[in-house]
């Protein structure tokens, strides 16, 4: 151990004689790794977005959307008619053992005014599963209960956004809304979720009682006052989510009498797939980020090699002299090594520290989210490390297996 | 006394191109212990072939060449580098010392490859430079040292293992009469003191004086082997010279 840090302290002696030679090599490794590490960063902290945005729309989803139908042989698109109805809920969640809980809904653009603000959002019909469904809580007030959905309650609960942009920094809660020319009493505020995977602002809704929706604000639909735009399905578990699908599907179809052989009059859509899709693009990226990175760390390399190449030519009387008192051939052989990975080394350690501040400034001017994982730091400073020795052994052995005459006599 | 060198029929052989080139045509001499022997021929003699063979730079196509009783014609690269690291100390005409490193650091580099700790390295290098005249210097890079100086500091490097033998190639080639002299008086110092072999190849026929035995060269073959019988005094012929305010002679 000793007799290492003995020869980094030679190597570095070395390494000073031609500061800026030594610096200018360095440069291709600090760059290469500080490349790395901030696209790593950059690419993690995608990743990472991502996550988060799937954990908030709640786990386990499938949602089930109506489909299209042929009428008279023509295809009506997907929505056009509706098929889903409030006891399909009901028997969903009576009737299938994988499903958690069904949340029905209807939705639709509303004006929400209060005093002399008012607001363009999306009103959702929704039950009180849905609450537990999407895992929201509240930040101020309570959800609507059972009860008021019988009782098609005039009562509603706003997203941030909205209750930012009518009330400001005040406390909703209690306050009179009127939507549609219908007053309705916030019952409170839900906890912030942010962007949903598809970027739109989960925080700018309103959620209504499911029948007070369909009857003050967004109209029954005529053919079926029970019709519903959408279910929302939670699963009991992750490995239950096909078994959930299929028994949806069994019961949906027997439910609308489609005989077999027609295709399906709805849609099922497993959320948590469709969004660990994109999960999955988002790791593909940081792969491809870093891989491109590390290219410019083989490019440091490359300098390397070329700058000890140069450091044994000129050398050769040392390395003469240095064999013909005494060195074998593996002491000349780890001394430029040794050289050639303290320049990667310290090259890698100062690229961490300018990879760390290049993934804050990103962070900070870029308002991309960066995640720097031990990892990256621990992988870059090992593959400089490698990078040194790869590179370094050909110059190295070039230079221990010199002719000792004629290195001696070497101008 | 025992020979440290022995030499039987020492032929080495050259190819330039297809021409092959007979350097050293079957030489046989030996080299006592304690002695000192002046190697002088014109160039192209082979001397410089005959000292990298002794110095065990270089093997021998044919014959047989023991250095303290050990045959070396048969090792490889590494077990050279270690006899080279063990019984023999090399000083060169251009005193071939580390740049940017100081005096005591070039004196240490022989045992920088043996597995002696660090304090010792120093405690022997120190010693060296003290008997080479230049205590005090330790510290001093070559470009901050005389030619003569540097050629001490090579010398007290090649001293500074015990060797059995030092070979010295036109150790004076490059300096100046009066320091030239000054180094053939530590060399007779540490011969006569220290009982080390000494090997000096040379052109300078007044350096040849101060050595026992002379041994000439031409054309690859031994021509002329004599003993001195009254090799001169370096250290005497030092001090008739008219005193010069050099810092040398403050040195030694």
């Amino acid at each position: 151990m000793s007799k290492i840090i003995a020869s980094m302290k030679i190597a570095l002696r070395a390494l000073q004689v031609n500061r800026t030679r030594s610096a200018l090599t360095m440069l291709g490794i600090i760059i290469g790794v500080a490349a790395v590490i901030a696209m790593v960063a950059v690419g993690s902290g995608a990743t990472a977005r991502i996550q988060e945005q799937i954990q908030s729309i709640g786990s386990n989803l499938i949602i089930v959307l109506p489909g299209s139908i042929s009428s008279n042989g023509v295809r009506l698109g997907s929505g056009a008619v509706v098929t889903l109805t409030e006891d399909d809920a009901k028997a969903i969640a009576a009737e299938c053992p994988s499903v958690a809980a069904v949340a029905p809904m209807v939705r639709g653009g509303v004006q929400v005014v209060y005093g002399n603000n008012n607001w363009a959002t999306t009103a959702q019909g929704v039950t009180p599963d849905y609450m537990t469904i999407r895992d929201y809580s509240m930040m101020s007030g309570e959800f609507f209960t059972d009860q008021d959905v019988d009782a098609a309650a005039k009562t509603a609960v706003l997203g941030e956004t909205v209750a930012e942009n009518l009330f400001g920094d005040n406390d909703p809660t209690g306050q009179v809304v009127i939507i549609k020319n219908v007053p309705f009493t916030v019952a409170g505020v839900l906890t912030p979720k942010g962007q949903s995977p598809s970027g739109q602002d989960q925080d700018d809704i309103i959620l209504l009682p499911i029948s007070t929706a369909k009857e003050k604000v967004l109209g029954a639909n005529k053919a079926n006052a029970k019709a519903v735009g959408s279910l929302m399905v939670q699963a009991i578990g992750p490995q239950a989510m096909d078994q959930a699908q299929q028994e949806m599907e069994a019961l949906l179809r027997e439910r609308h009498r489609i005989l077999s052989g027609l295709d399906d009059d709805f849609t099922i859509r497993n959320l948590t797939e469709v969004f660990a899709a994109q999960e999955t693009s988002a790791q593909v990226m940081s792969i491809l980020l870093g891989a491109i990175a590390s290219v410019s760390l083989i490019v440091g390399g490359i300098g390397i090699m070329n700058i000890m190449l140069v450091s044994v030519t000129e050398r050769t009387r040392e390395i003469g002299l240095r064999q013909a008192v005494g060195a074998k051939t593996r002491d000349i052989l780890s001394q430029f090594l040794v050289e050639a990975v303290t320049l990667s080394l310290l090259g890698g350690i100062i690229g961490i520290v300018v990879g760390l501040v290049a993934s804050w400034l990103i962070s900070y001017f870029a308002q991309w989210s960066t995640v720097v994982s031990l990892l990256s730091i621990m992988m870059a400073f090992v593959f400089s490390a490698l990078v040194g020795v790869f590179f370094g052994y050909y110059p190295a052995r070039k230079a221990a297996f010199l002719d000792p005459i004629e290195a001696l006599r070497y101008e | 006394m025992a020979a440290v060198i022995e030499i039987k029929n020492l032929v080495k052989d050259y190819r330039l191109g297809d021409v092959p080139v007979h350097v050293l045509k079957g030489i046989s001499f030996e080299i006592e212990r304690g002695d000192f022997v002046a190697i002088m021929g014109p160039s192209g003699s082979g001397k410089s072939t005959l000292m990298n063979i002794l110095g065990c730079l270089d093997k021998p196509t044919s014959g047989s060449y023991r250095l303290d009783g050990i045959s070396v014609g048969e090792m490889n690269r590494d077990q050279l580098a270690e006899i080279r690291n063990k019984k023999i100390g090399f000083v060169f005409q251009q005193f071939n010392l580390l740049t940017r490193t100081s005096a005591a650091e070039n004196v240490e580099l022989p045992l920088m490859y043996t597995d002696m700790p660090a304090h010792e390295r120093h405690e022997r290098a120190m010693k060296a430079l003290l008997s080479v005249g230049l205590a005090g210097r330790e510290e001093h890079q070559p470009s901050q040292l005389s030619g003569g100086q540097q050629q001490r500091v090579a010398i007290a490097r090649s001293l500074v293992n015990d060797p059995r033998i030092i070979l010295a190639d036109e150790p004076t080639g490059a300096l100046d009469s009066r320091t030239s002299l000054e180094i053939i008086a530590i060399f007779q110092r540490l011969n006569r003191e220290q009982g080390i072999t000494m090997i000096v190849v040379t052109h300078d026929p007044d350096v040849a004086t101060y050595a026992n035995r002379n041994i000439h060269f031409k054309d690859g073959k031994l021509q002329l082997d004599e003993r001195i019988a009254k090799p001169g005094e370096a250290q005497k012929d030092l001090e008739q010279l008219p005193a010069e305010p050099a810092e040398e002679v403050a040195a030694i």
